[in-house]
């Protein structure tokens, strides 16, 4: 489903990824965890070009993003993005933050549209808040609408960037939960995540990253239970 | 001799005449027509700003290399003279090569070129006062970079930059005085010419700040009630 072959980026002088390969099949719920500045953002970012590698290639479904002639539009509709800061759009109720898209992108009519965020709206739990604003949504209320405008989209993927670093304790669990929820029903995941208890029981394969480069994958049970890399075992050390 | 009893009167005698309110009264029907003036030379200026702002404050943002140079020199000649120097070299000596220009056209040329310059950094002021996640995030569901402006970051800036165009109005509406030196027949023009034949600078010139001070008055409060009502919390 994704497949990223030796990229590279840079900003400036700092050498953020190093040579990363690293590829996902589909259904797969990869979690990427690693210290600050390991590069695990870049490296999600760099999926969905929002940031343009230096060198290397990344295929979604076989399609080449890293390639000029790549309309990047297209393949981002099938790509969602959660990010840590939400980023809703504060000048639009819950429900045109998920219509906006599917209305003006793909066209969708406004009645079939707003259908399909009733019915997100019900999955992530926040069916009576579809006419209010953003900012009267907490932090974790916030990151679910957030999670249901990218599957309003209806994408083949979705990438998680540290989803609930942002987030009061307590509101941790239930974004969680509806993250979950959407790996049950067979959602290609990648999440850069710092939650270990979710990596070890959602992920189907964790990722560790340092100085830019993978250093090493497994099963969950292998990572945390068994981690051959001395990296690994000293940031494991740390954060369990 | 009147002129010499003229020059003796003094600022106490200068307010208390009677002489001078009669003036103000006579000339209030002529000075409100001139303000009708002001207020529609400045309203058409204002709508050529804000469509010239809006592609120069765009232009101060893009990668296009021309369109930035356009833009910036654009802002830069506008924002660097003065306007009263602006409206004379376009009434005498550009517009004339152009059209046979008249002195209203010409001044709202000059006020609408003008104030572009000014509204184009607002605008741009106003679109990098957007959070970049914003643009991600609409980039990230697949708009391409004019939606993303479209639907997403210009409606946030223009909430952004209500208070500074509010601010760029008042500031036009006043220097559109600056036009009655090629005697367009607007407020500042109309008490001139009043002043010319009465004498009475203190009652006609008096008058003539109230009025532009009502006007202004009235702009930002409809400004306030914009803003209050485009507050989404």
């Amino acid at each position: 489903m994704i497949r990223v072959v030796n990229l590279h980026k840079s900003f400036g002088q700092l050498h953020v990824l190093r040579g990363v390969n690293f590829s996902v099949a589909p259904s797969e719920v990869v979690c990427v965890i690693g210290p600050s500045g390991s590069g695990k953002s870049t490296l999600l970012r760099c999926i969905n070009q929002l940031e343009s590698a230096n060198s290397g290639h990344v295929y979604i479904d076989g399609e080449e993003l890293t390639h000029p002639k790549t309309d990047i539009n297209q393949i981002r509709q099938q790509v969602g993005m959660v990010f840590q800061l939400f980023n809703l759009f504060p000048h639009k109720t819950t429900l045109e933050n998920i219509t906006l898209a599917p209305i003006k992108i793909k066209g969708v009519d406004r009645s079939t549209a707003e259908k399909l965020a009733m019915e997100l709206l019900g999955k992530v739990g926040l069916t009576d808040k579809a006419h209010v604003y953003p900012n009267k949504l907490s932090g974790g209320q916030k990151q679910r609408v957030a999670i249901a405008r990218a599957l309003a989209m209806q994408p083949k993927v979705m990438l998680f960037d540290e989803p609930t670093s942002a987030l009061d304790p307590e509101m941790v669990g239930e974004v969680l939960a509806v993250m979950q929820d959407l790996a049950l029903e067979g959602m290609t995941m990648v999440v850069v995540t710092h939650e270990m208890g979710f990596a070890r029981e959602v992920g189907d394969r964790v990722v560790f990253m340092d100085e830019g480069v993978i250093m090493e994958e497994g099963s969950p049970e292998d990572i945390f239970n068994n981690p051959c890399n001395p990296r690994t075992q000293a940031f494991l050390s740390k954060v369990l | 001799m009147p002129s010499l009893e003229l020059f003796s009167m003094g600022f106490l005698d200068s307010i208390t005449s009677q002489y001078g309110f009669r003036v103000v009264t006579n000339n209030i029907g002529y000075f409100l027509g001139g303000a009708g003036y002001t207020i529609f030379i400045t309203a058409v200026s204002v709508a050529i700003g804000m469509v010239l702002g809006l592609f120069a404050g765009l232009g101060k943002l893009t990668s296009n290399k021309l369109f930035y140079f356009l833009s910036t020199a654009y802002i830069d000649f506008f924002r660097g003279t003065p306007l009263f120097v602006q409206i004379f070299l376009l009434y005498f000596g550009i517009l004339p090569f152009i059209y046979d220009n008249d002195p209203v056209s010409s001044a709202i040329i000059a006020l609408g070129l003008n104030s572009g310059a000014y509204i184009g950094e607002i605008v741009r002021a106003g679109i990098q006062a957007v959070d970049v996640g914003q643009m991600e995030a609409a980039r990230s569901l697949g708009m391409n970079q004019r939606q993303a402006m479209t639907y997403v970051i210009l409606p946030q800036a223009f909430k952004i930059v209500i208070p500074p165009l509010i601010n760029e109005f008042i500031a036009l509406l006043k220097d559109s005085s600056l036009v009655s030196a090629i005697s367009v027949a607007e407020l500042m023009h109309r008490g001139d010419l009043v002043f010319a034949n009465t004498y009475q600078a203190t009652w006609v010139f008096g008058a003539i700040a109230v009025i532009y001070f009502i006007i202004t008055k009235t702009i930002s409060i409809i400004g306030d009630h914009v803003e209050r009502r485009l507050a989404t919390d």
